[in-house]
């Protein structure tokens, strides 16, 4: 099979868009979604300071990777969450990725780890509170995350969220009829309020196997291994799905997902009602000063909790 | 051909040559969610396998 560009001999065939590409213009393509993704929602300009979530995984290094080539400035923040084994090695492959490629263009790796600064592990400190490990694992990255966006003073925080993370998610909030969720869904989340970080997925008009691709081809060494918690997760299932669809009938993932999106558009008034129910709702934590409902965030509360329980 | 493969790791072998799409449908793989490499090269489905190929069938789910 050759590139249907440039008529050498492809490396990926990508049949929803019809096409197979070579090396070369594999990378073109995929920086292209990115810049499309990234003019289309608006998320950032070429002089904003960008902080990227990165897992070790194959999607936030290729994104940091992605956006370093592209010019623009992002630094990058691991969340060690302390998962024996798994943490080591994906914190290994950031590290490796940030000193042989990152550093050449000026950007800088921040970790911050769980155990140091909450006293336990997200296994053991799910276990103290009594929730399921990925609940407490997407409550502490998130805070961590947003803090560190807030406080490094970043413009914007960028995930590594893919296309079928998010026609994953979109079917899961559609199957449940979660609608508060669907109208939260979207590639940009605006900094709706002071303490609020700015979110963008870049990566979401590439999918995970795209992804994987430009990782292979690019050299960059990611784990392989799903996380050992979210093992059985539904998403998984989702995405089993989906895939089946996607191979029967390419653009599947596409159509469902930016389908969606499109359908957002003809709402306007959604954002800004999410900035002004946020603006209505949100006021600093008693405790830690982030944004929150309650008089507590749920991040402080997990850690009383925590806390309370070792103690016990 | 010699054939790794993840979730679990394992290796398992199969006679050649045959086609990429052919070897995924063979062990009843998505080609959605799946890459195929052998050595250190990606090949597209349509690609012919030998029995001398050492492959890698790596799953695009993965990650934290």
């Amino acid at each position: 099979m050759n590139c249907t560009k440039c008529k050498m001999k492809a490396a990926i065939k990508l049949p929803r868009h019809h096409a197979a590409f070579c090396k070369s213009c594999f990378t073109h393509f995929t920086h292209d979604q990115v810049v499309k993704a990234v003019k289309s929602q608006q998320m950032f300009r070429k002089e904003d300071r960008i902080l990227v979530a990165v897992s070790g995984g194959k999607d936030s290094l290729a994104l940091w990777d992605i956006l370093l080539k592209l010019g623009y400035r992002s630094d990058a923040l691991y969340v060690n969450l302390g998962i024996a084994g798994y943490s080591h090695r994906s914190l290994d492959k950031v590290r490796s990725y940030a000193d042989k490629t990152a550093a050449g263009y000026g950007a800088t790796l921040h970790i911050h780890t769980v155990e140091q600064e909450e006293g336990a592990g997200i296994r053991e400190l799910s276990m103290l509170v009594h929730r399921p490990t990925c609940s407490t694992c997407g409550t502490i990255k998130r805070y961590q995350f947003n803090r560190a966006a807030i406080e490094k003073q970043y413009d914007v925080m960028a995930t590594g969220h893919n296309l079928d993370d998010e026609a994953a998610r979109l079917l899961g909030n559609v199957l449940h009829w979660q609608e508060e969720y669907l109208e939260k869904q979207g590639p940009t989340l605006p900094a709706s309020l002071d303490g609020f970080a700015k979110k963008v997925k870049p990566l979401y008009r590439l999918t995970e196997r795209e992804l994987a691709a430009y990782a292979i081809l690019h050299g960059i060494d990611y784990i392989v291994d799903e996380c050992p918690m979210a093992q059985g997760a539904r998403t998984l299932l989702y995405k089993e799905v989906l895939n089946r669809l996607e191979t029967e009938s390419p653009g599947t993932k596409q159509n469902f997902y930016w389908g969606f999106l499109e359908k957002q558009k003809v709402k306007p008034s959604v954002r800004s009602t999410m900035a002004e129910r946020d603006q209505a709702c949100l006021h600093p934590c008693s405790t830690c000063g982030q944004p929150t409902t309650a008089d507590v965030c749920s991040y402080c509360k997990l850690m009383a909790k925590a806390k309370t329980h070792s103690m016990s | 051909m010699h054939i790794q493969l993840s979730h679990p790791p394992r290796t398992v072998d199969i006679k050649g040559p045959k086609r990429a799409k052919d070897l995924l449908r063979e062990l009843n793989l998505v080609v959605e969610a799946h890459l195929v490499i052998r050595g250190d090269e990606l090949v597209t489905e349509d690609e012919m396998l030998y029995d001398q190929d050492h492959i890698e069938i790596r799953p695009v789910i993965s990650g934290g």
